[in-house]
This record gives C-alpha cells, sequence and structure tokens, in this order.
C-alpha cells in the first residue's frame, strides 16, 4: 500500500478526537497485519467502494472505547447498548470522510458504518488488499486504526452474448 | 423557532441539539434518515432542517433535493464528513444554503446556523 495513503488516516484521526473532544492522539510505527483477528475487542468497521476499495477498522479495548465514548457523547453508556454502538460508528464515520476527502480522488464512497463489540472477533479483509494497523496513544488508551486498502481493478467486459 | 435534526445518528443527533439549545432553541425534532424527515417536515413545519449526507434508507442529498420540490425557502444547513469540494457543489446545487464539516466544534456550528439563518432572514425580508 502507498504510504500516502497512510498519512490521511493519520491526520483525521487527529483532527477528529482533538475537534470533538479534545483528545491528543499520539502516533505510533505503522505495521502490516498479517491475521484476521480484531486487534481489540470493540471495532467500528466503514467499507470503501468506488476508485479505490476495502475497509477501514477502528479497533479499541473496551475500556478505552467506553473512555472515549463517555468524552464524545458526553454522557456514559452501557457498552451493549445501541447508544454505545451509535458512538463509535459516528467515529469511524467521521475519520474515514475525513480521511476521504485527502484521497484526492473523485469517485471513493464510504459506507454507513458497521459495530461489532465482543472478544476474538474476526474481520475479513478482502484477499489481495494488505491491511496496515495505525497503533495510536490516548489518555483513554490504545486505539487502533486498520487501513486495508486498494485501487479498484479496471472493469473487463466478459459480456460475450451473441448479437440477436 | 423549530428546527430539524436529520443524522442516523443519536449520539450526534444529541450533540447538534445541546448546541441548539445553548443557542436558545429548544423547539427540535429529529429524524433517522431522509425518508423519517420527508415523513415528519409537513406536521412539524421546521424554520431549520441540520441534514447528514450519508444515512440508510434515504440519504442526505436525496432529502434535499426531494424537499426543494416543495419548498424553496426554508434553509437547509448539510453537516456531514463529506468534504471534498466536488461534494460541497453538489450539495449547494441541490439546494443546502450552508455547510458544515464534520468534525466541527460547537462555536463552528453556532456561527454558521447563526449566519444561514441571518441570511436567509434577509433574502426573505
Amino acid at each position: 500500500m502507498d504510504a500516502n495513503m497512510i498519512t490521511p488516516f493519520v491526520n483525521a484521526i487527529q483532527n477528529v478526537f482533538s475537534t470533538m473532544f479534545q483528545l491528543p492522539v499520539e502516533i505510533g510505527e505503522p505495521r502490516l497485519k498479517t491475521d484476521r483477528k480484531a486487534t481489540h475487542d470493540v471495532s467500528g468497521i466503514i467499507g470503501v467502494s468506488g476508485e479505490m476499495v476495502g475497509s477501514i477498522v477502528l479497533s479499541m479495548p473496551l475500556e478505552a472505547a467506553n473512555s472515549v465514548v463517555t468524552l464524545f457523547a458526553g454522557t456514559e453508556f452501557d457498552t451493549d447498548s445501541a447508544d454505545f454502538a451509535d458512538a463509535v460508528g459516528e467515529l469511524i464515520n467521521m475519520i474515514s470522510g475525513n480521511a476521504k476527502a485527502e484521497f484526492q480522488r473523485k469517485a471513493v464512497s464510504i459506507s454507513c458504518p458497521s459495530v461489532v463489540i465482543g472478544a476474538d472477533h474476526t474481520i475479513a479483509v478482502q484477499s489481495g488488499t494488505p491491511c496496515v494497523l495505525i497503533p495510536c496513544t490516548t489518555d483513554c488508551g490504545e486505539v487502533v486504526l486498520e487501513v486495508a486498502l486498494r485501487e479498484a481493478e479496471a472493469e473487463v467486459s466478459t459480456n460475450t452474448s451473441a448479437a440477436a | 423557532m423549530k428546527i430539524l435534526l436529520i443524522d442516523d445518528s443519536k449520539t450526534m443527533r444529541n450533540i447538534q441539539k445541546s448546541v441548539l439549545k445553548q443557542l436558545g432553541y429548544t423547539e427540535i425534532e429529529e429524524a433517522c434518515d431522509g425518508q423519517d424527515a420527508l415523513s415528519k417536515v409537513g406536521a412539524f413545519n421546521p424554520d431549520l432542517c441540520l441534514v447528514d449526507w450519508n444515512m440508510p434508507v434515504m440519504d442526505g442529498l436525496t432529502f434535499v433535493t426531494t424537499f426543494r420540490k416543495t419548498d424553496k425557502t426554508t434553509p437547509l444547513i448539510m453537516v456531514t464528513t463529506e468534504a471534498e469540494k466536488s461534494r460541497v457543489i453538489e450539495a449547494i446545487k441541490a439546494g443546502v444554503n450552508n455547510y458544515v464539516v464534520k468534525p466541527f466544534t460547537p462555536d463552528l456550528l453556532s456561527e454558521r446556523i447563526t449566519e444561514t439563518l441571518a441570511k436567509c432572514s434577509s433574502v426573505g425580508s
């Protein structure tokens, strides 16, 4: 994956966390993720389609997620509640949208977010798509951004239907 | 002043609601997508709508386009993660009066709301 693809996500998580709840984010050394197991117990997931395809995941330990969500929403939610999942989803939505604006590509869309909570869940990534893990340190604990993106393949016409 | 908040995220609606209350606006209705909003505008008759872009069922741009077929004047502010210039132009062409990119500070949202209401009331008067 092009290293330039990582910078927008670094900028985005720092921008979202500092603007919405004044939480500084220190970025660690990005590395390739080699297994499908979720890094932490809470995953906010966004799909990317268009000229780029793949997924972006905000992965947080439950305790860190609870602290981040409390700062963001201004109130503490039960981690089993729909409100908690909603807040995690909105965070990854803002991070992805912010990063997307720096892609300089016209036709990239992001999906509505999904949130998975639970120990040892796995997140499938399309084969052939490298996943870069960006570790981030905050006062709420470690959070991780997982960026699995690649250029969309040019559509090849396989239409062999005979003329009527 | 009646304000309709249209966003699929309850967290985001609550954040916006808190900004609106600080500005003194308390008559607030909520909708979780464009279709929900269209079903509420008739009875609620808002004076301002804050609209997210990416929502399930009906997105914000489709809401704006549909709403503007029958209502040319009610101020609409798009509040969205879609930050590309092409998206802003698309939204303005569809009929939004102002645009706020998420993430935003309470001050920025307040500023855009105040500025939009002032501009629209001076055009209408």
